[in-house]
């Protein structure tokens, strides 16, 4: 047994609302650079859609992700190794940057300088790739929007697989639900495996994966591997980027800032401990139903005296033991198993957990517009179909998504009939198989979701691992050299100069007219 | 022999040499983050994969017969029963063929590269040079084909094969050995030697990462590090 300790997180889709705060805020601190503004390391999709980058889950376009060969072993979906290093000139399976979006600003200095006209000016979008006006803007990082655009286009939507999809196109029965997605920071990573640089790499400690900017070839291998189109290219730099989990924050115990900033109280981050020698197997097993089972196999019990001096023994520190036994994400995926892994078929072992959504239901229910299941209405009478949800958490298996939404009403029915009626109504506990503690765990957990309950990250270990002494007076978080960049322009080997820069240059034309 | 002659055959490819060998060093060591392919097929994938895979499979194979073609020692193709008739007339050919699907791939290239509004947004002035510069050694490599027909006696070849063996076992005399070399040779040989002078300069070193990039056949699928 090799036992690993992750930072984990899970989305509770129930309550997320689709601000856009978690996008936004990680952008200003990560991606508000040249060859980066059409990346988000942090998006949120309306489902359904077909989301960003077009089309991405669907892995019979863009090969993302594992395959299982006859032989019973894993290979990546675009190809073995001499298949990758055959396709280093030209990869056939890169999104353009249009399956994106051409990444746009507007002219608004025309606003100031326009001459005297009979109509307003407008300030027209400019490309920021080349810096030429465009006609239209065709695309956008969230051009679906709450349903943006007609049914035909987002039908497309790889989660209508076995679901018939025309009853949802009418305005009465429509539904939707918002989708929160970052990198999902796996066990068994696709990217890792395709980068022919071995630049990409999984942290020991933390299990955040990363990558070396200075090892990055670009051999955009790892975009077209990761199934969850969650690496990005920087255009600019020719290095690929991702998500970093906000790694320094997460060193010094802070929750990432899509966490931090979330106004919906949505997402949670605690250690996972996982035994690293049953991932391969996992990740590996026959039917792609299993693959959400077999994940929370290679999950190890932090209550478990044998697996804590087990953990001891290899060097996990007492914190992270003691993080890990509070952590909400066990409890979440393991003790109540109301999250999930998002679409688990990919077979990369994703670390980041999702909570199905309840559709708006509890009008309907009192109404009596809805079946009911015992004391708690119907799931398969929801909006939103149990099987849509299914292929997005569980490759399509319904039952463990239906014992989720069925425990998330049970919760709601109990606390409902214990606030309101003052009563314990355990008829709705005996049907969903939980005690009154677990319930009431769940609502503080859940419902109230606290600061402390939602975020529980020990501190890294520096002081096992290096002299803090040797970090004084050194770089900060640069790219590349950065200490040495004194106050040279560039450099001998065609590098940009160091420093902040919004976007690319203004073109020779404009900037000639202005001075 | 023109003084000329003594500086680019015989002192020039060790200028070159160490130019190419510590100036990838340097920039291997002291800038890795400028270290890359600078692929532009994200922002246009258009004529890309005709382009890059003919100009790729073509400057390999051309890479790969001079070294062999011109470093292998004239005793070894000797004892292997190779006359230098038949040596020159399979470098023809092949160099022939592989330089023509460079020259056409290095042509689609450009004219991707000049041609679509995005990708001269990201072209920079290196960029520029390293393309013509290749294309201008390939045309001039590609024209000493016209001069190697008409002497198929495999004696220029062997000549040259001298000359590289020479520089490479430092040896004395090298220009002198060059003085019978038709001009256009001596052309493409400068146009050569050039390129590995602007190599450490530009986005050419990507070719060490190439060939660094086969150790990835025997690496481990997943990566963990440790701090």
């Amino acid at each position: 047994m090799k036992i690993r300790a992750q930072v984990a997180m899970v989305l509770n889709l129930d309550k997320c609302i689709g601000c856009h705060t978690c996008s936004v805020t990680c952008k200003n601190v990560w991606t508000s650079r040249d060859g980066v503004e059409y990346a988000w390391f942090n998006n949120v999709e309306t489902k359904p859609g077909i989301g960003y980058p077009k089309e991405w889950e669907n892995q019979k376009k863009w090969k993302g992700g594992w395959q299982r060969n006859a032989a019973g072993k894993l290979e990546p979906k675009q190809g073995g190794k001499l298949r990758i290093l055959a396709n280093l000139f030209a990869n056939p399976n890169l999104p353009s940057i249009d399956d994106y979006y051409e990444p746009f600003t507007f002219d608004y200095e025309h606003l100031q300088n326009a001459p005297l006209m009979q109509t307003p000016p407008t300030a027209r979008p400019v490309s920021v790739i080349t810096g030429k006006k465009m006609d239209k803007i065709e695309w956008g990082p969230n051009w679906e929007d709450d349903l943006g655009g007609e049914f035909a286009a987002r039908s497309k939507d790889a989660l209508f697989e076995g679901v018939q999809k025309e009853m949802y196109s009418t305005f009465e029965s429509t539904f939707m639900m918002y989708l929160p997605r970052l990198c999902e920071h796996c066990l068994n990573p696709a990217c890792v495996a395709s980068c022919p640089s071995g630049s990409i790499y999984k942290r020991d400690d933390d299990g955040i994966v990363l990558v070396d900017q200075d090892k990055c070839r670009g051999w955009r291998m790892c975009v077209s591997g990761c199934p969850y189109k969650k690496i990005y290219f920087n255009w600019q730099s020719g290095k690929a980027e991702k998500c970093t989990f906000c790694y320094p924050r997460i060193e010094a115990g802070q929750p990432t800032v899509c966490s931090e900033t979330c106004v919906g109280r949505i997402r949670y981050l605690g250690v996972m401990l996982y035994d690293a020698e049953r991932i391969e197997s996992a990740a590996s097993v026959a039917s792609e139903q299993d693959l959400y089972e077999e994940q929370l196999k290679v999950f190890l019990d932090p209550h478990d005296p044998q697996v804590i001096a087990e953990a001891r023994r290899q060097g996990i520190p007492d914190t992270w033991l003691e993080s890990a036994a509070a952590s909400p994400v066990y409890k979440m995926a393991c003790e109540w198993k109301v999250a999930f892994p998002l679409h688990p078929e990919f077979r990369t072992l994703p670390m980041v957990w999702y909570i199905p959504p309840l559709s708006p239901i509890q009008g309907a229910a009192e109404a009596g517009h809805m079946g009911m299941t015992g004391m708690i209405p119907d799931v398969k009478s929801l909006r939103i179909p149990v099987k849509y949800l299914a292929n997005l958490l569980t490759a399509g298996d319904e039952k463990p998504v239906v014992s989720a939404l069925e425990r998330m009403l049970a919760m709601r029915a109990y606390k409902r009939a214990e606030v309101v009626h003052g009563q314990k109504d355990s008829a709705v506990l005996a049907q969903v198989g939980l005690d009154a503690a677990t319930i009431e765990d769940m609502y503080q957990t859940m419902a109230i979701a606290n600061y402390e309950d939602r975020f529980v990250i020990p501190s890294s270990h520096k002081e096992m691992v290096e002299d803090s002494f040797n970090e004084k007076g050194s770089c900060g978080f640069t790219f590349g050299n950065g200490c040495s960049g004194g106050t040279s322009e560039g450099s001998l080997f065609g590098k940009k100069p160091q420093g902040s820069v919004i976007y690319v240059d203004m073109p020779k034309s404009r900037k000639a007219s202005q001075q | 022999m023109s003084a000329l002659d003594h500086f680019l055959f015989g002192i020039y490819p060790y200028i070159a040499l160490a130019i190419f060998f510590f100036g990838s060093l340097a920039r291997f060591e002291r800038e890795q983050y400028s270290w890359k392919t600078d692929s532009s097929q994200m922002l246009y994938a258009g004529q890309l994969r005709i382009g890059n895979i003919l100009f790729h499979i073509g400057i390999l194979g051309l890479f790969f017969g001079h070294f062999v073609g011109l470093l292998t020692p004239v005793a070894v193709w000797d004892a292997l029963g190779v006359s230098h008739g038949f040596k020159q007339m399979v470098a023809v050919v092949m160099g022939g063929i592989f330089g023509i699907s460079a020259l056409i791939g290095m042509v689609i290239l450009l004219v991707r590269r000049l041609g679509n509004p995005r990708i001269r947004a990201v072209t920079k002035a290196a960029d520029k040079l390293v393309s013509l510069w290749i294309l201008l050694t390939l045309l001039l490599g590609l024209s000493t084909i016209f001069i190697s027909v008409e002497h198929t006696d495999g004696h220029l070849m062997l000549v040259l094969m001298t000359w590289a063996q020479h520089i490479v076992t430092l040896r004395s005399g090298t220009a002198e050995l060059m003085a019978e070399v038709p001009l256009l040779f001596k052309a493409h040989l400068f146009m050569g030697m050039t390129l590995f002078v602007i190599f450490p300069f530009t986005r050419l070193v990507h070719v060490w990462s190439g060939f660094g990039a086969l150790t990835y056949i025997t690496r481990a699928w997943q990566l963990v590090r440790t701090r």
